[in-house]
C-alpha cells in the first residue's frame, strides 16, 4: 500500500493537470458569460465533492454512535434498509413521480437513494472500531477545506456575472454557507475537547449537523433562487462538451480528495498510536518507580 | 414513566428553588439583555416604520444572547461536588434530567422575554399591525427551539476546555433556521405584509426533529467515556 501512494499522486497529477488543460483551452466558451464562466469547472466539482464527504462524515458518525449497543445497532440498520427500500419505491408512485424536476430520471433518484444503504454498510464493514471516528474527522477537515474553496470561488464569479458578491437569502449559498459553519464549529469542538469523550460528543454533532441541512433548506423556501439551476437532475442545461470537461474535473477532483483524505487517515491513526504509546509508557514508568511518576522514558 | 416524572419534577423543583433563592441567572440575563436593548437604541434611532422591520431581528438577538449566559449555567452548576458524577452513577433515567433542565431553562428564559418584550414596544415605538396572538406561539415555539438545543450542546461543551466560549461556537450554527423562522416570523407579524403561518410550522418542524434528536442522544452525551 506504501509503495501505490506515490504511483496515485503522480497519476493524480497528471489528471489533475490534463483537466485544467481541458478546462482553460479546450471546453468552449460560453456565449454569455464568456470566459469567467470556466470557474465552474473548480467550483462545482469541490461542492459535489465536499458533499459527498460530508454525508460519508455523516454515515460514519451514526455508524460510531450504535457501535458499542447491538441493540441500537440493529435497530440502525434495519432503519437504513427501510430508507434504502421505501426510497426506490417512492420514487415510482405517481405522485411523488411527478415531484421529480425535469430531466432527471426516476431511476436516477432511485440508486441515488440506494447509495444510503450501499455506503451505510461498506463503511461500517471497511472501517470497524475506532477507525470509523479516524474517518469522520477525515471527511470533516478535507470537506470544509472543499467547502471552503466553494465559498472562494463563487463569489468571484457573482461579481461580473450578477454584479453582486453576495446573493443574501439565495437558497443554496445559504445552505452551504450554514453548512460549512456546522463543520467549523464541529471541527473546533474536536479541536476544544481531547479527553476520551471527544469521539461521542463529535458524533452526536455531526448529525445534529447533518438534520439542519433540511431545515436550512426548508426555512430559505420562501425566498427566490439566483443561482444557476443544478447541472445535473436540475431544470439547468449545458452544452455536453461543457458537460463532458466538469464531469472530468470532478473525476480528477475526486482522486485529488481521496489521495488527501488517504494521508490525512493514516496520520490521524500514527498521531493516536503515538498518543497510545506514551501512555502505555509513562504508565509503565510510573509502575516502575513511584518516586518518579509520569516520566516519558525509562531508560 | 412514573420514575421519569417524579425525577423530572423532582429535579425541575430543585432548580426552581436554587434560583429562587440565588436569582444567578435570571439576573444575569435581566441585565444582560438590558443593556443590548439599551446599546441596539443608542445604535438605532429609527422612526415607527423603519422600527418594525428591524425589530425583530434585535429582539431575538438579545433573548439569544441572553439564553446562553443562563444555559452556559445549567450544567456548570451541577460540575460542583460532583454532582453531575453522582447522576451519571444514579439508575434514574438521563431523560429525565435532560426534560427538568430543559423545561427550567424554558421558565427562567420565558420570564425573562416577558419581562423584556413590553421595553422594546417602549423604546421602538412598536405598534403590530398583524395578528398579535401570533406572536406567543413563535415566541414559545422559538424558545423552545433555543432552549432544547440550547441545554444540549451545554451538556457537551461542559466537557470542554474554556466551556463558556464552546456553547455558541455549537449552539449557533445549528440554530440558524431556527432564528430565521423567529426573525422573519416576528418581522411578518409587526409588519403585516405576509403570514406568519409558514414560519410556525417551520419552527414546530424544528421542534419535534431536535427534541427527538435530543432525547435520542443525550444518554449517550452524558455517558460519554
Amino acid at each position: 500500500m506504501k509503495r501505490l501512494f506515490p504511483i496515485l499522486c503522480v497519476l493524480t497529477a497528471a489528471f489533475l493537470a490534463y483537466a485544467t488543460y481541458r478546462n482553460l483551452a479546450v471546453a468552449p466558451t460560453d456565449a454569455l458569460q464568456g470566459d469567467v464562466y470556466r470557474i465552474i469547472y473548480y467550483h462545482v466539482p469541490s461542492a459535489w465533492t465536499a458533499f459527498l464527504l460530508f454525508f460519508i462524515n455523516f454515515i460514519a458518525s451514526i455508524q460510531y454512535l450504535v457501535i458499542g449497543k447491538p441493540s441500537a445497532r440493529s435497530v440502525m440498520k434495519w432503519i437504513v434498509i427501510a430508507v434504502g427500500v421505501l426510497g426506490v419505491i417512492a420514487t415510482y408512485l405517481p405522485p411523488i413521480k411527478a415531484q421529480i424536476p425535469a430531466g432527471m430520471e426516476p431511476s436516477a433518484v432511485a440508486t441515488t437513494v440506494l447509495m444510503i444503504p450501499a455506503f451505510y454498510f461498506v463503511i461500517g464493514w471497511l472501517f470497524p472500531g475506532q477507525k470509523l471516528d479516524v474517518l469522520a474527522v477525515t471527511a470533516a477537515e478535507v470537506g470544509v477545506v472543499f467547502c471552503t474553496i466553494v465559498l472562494v470561488t463563487g463569489p468571484i464569479w457573482a461579481r461580473p456575472v450578477w454584479g453582486i458578491w453576495w446573493a443574501t437569502g439565495d437558497i443554496r449559498l445559504t445552505s452551504t454557507l450554514v453548512l460549512w459553519l456546522i463543520y467549523v464549529s464541529y471541527l473546533v469542538l474536536r479541536k476544544f475537547s481531547n479527553s476520551a469523550q471527544t469521539q461521542m460528543l463529535a458524533a452526536a454533532l455531526a448529525v445534529f449537523g447533518a438534520l439542519d441541512v433540511p431545515l436550512v433548506y426548508l426555512s430559505i423556501w420562501f425566498f427566490r433562487t439566483q443561482h444557476p439551476q443544478p447541472v445535473i437532475g436540475g431544470g439547468g442545461s449545458m452544452d455536453p462538451h461543457m458537460l463532458q470537461t466538469l464531469l472530468l474535473s470532478w473525476m480528477a477532483f475526486l482522486c485529488f480528495a481521496f489521495l488527501v483524505c488517504w494521508s490525512r487517515f493514516h496520520l490521524e491513526l500514527l498521531q493516536r498510536e503515538v498518543e497510545q504509546a506514551h501512555a502505555m509508557e509513562s504508565l509503565a514508568g510510573a509502575s516502575a518507580s513511584p518516586s518518579m511518576p509520569l516520566s516519558r522514558s525509562t531508560r | 414513566m412514573t420514575s421519569l416524572w417524579s425525577v423530572t419534577l423532582a429535579t425541575l423543583v430543585k432548580d426552581i428553588r436554587l434560583e429562587w433563592r440565588s436569582k444567578d441567572a435570571l439576573n444575569s440575563m435581566l441585565f444582560f439583555s438590558l443593556l443590548v436593548v439599551v446599546i441596539f437604541v443608542f445604535s438605532f434611532d429609527p422612526l415607527a416604520e423603519e422600527s418594525r422591520h428591524i425589530v425583530g431581528g434585535l429582539v431575538w438577538v438579545a433573548f439569544l444572547f441572553a439564553a446562553v449566559v443562563a444555559l452556559n449555567q445549567t450544567w456548570a452548576r451541577e460540575l460542583r461536588n460532583q454532582v453531575l458524577d453522582a447522576y451519571r452513577v444514579s439508575p434514574s433515567p438521563a431523560n429525565a434530567l435532560f426534560l427538568a433542565k430543559v423545561l427550567g431553562n424554558f421558565i427562567f428564559v420565558s420570564v425573562l422575554e416577558a419581562l423584556m418584550a413590553p421595553l422594546f414596544v417602549i423604546f421602538y415605538n412598536l405598534h403590530v399591525l398583524g395578528p398579535a396572538w401570533q406572536l406567543i406561539p413563535i415566541g414559545l415555539l422559538g424558545t423552545w427551539a433555543l432552549v432544547v438545543n440550547g441545554t444540549f450542546f451545554a451538556a457537551m461543551s461542559v466537557r470542554t476546555r474554556s466551556r463558556e466560549i464552546m456553547l455558541p461556537l455549537l449552539l449557533f450554527p445549528i440554530s440558524i433556521p431556527a432564528v430565521l423562522g423567529m426573525v422573519a416570523g416576528t418581522t411578518a407579524i409587526l409588519t403585516g405584509e405576509n403570514s406568519a403561518r409558514f414560519y410556525i410550522v417551520l419552527l414546530l418542524t424544528y421542534d419535534v426533529v431536535f427534541t427527538t434528536a435530543c432525547l435520542a442522544l443525550f444518554e449517550t452525551v452524558l455517558h460519554a467515556e
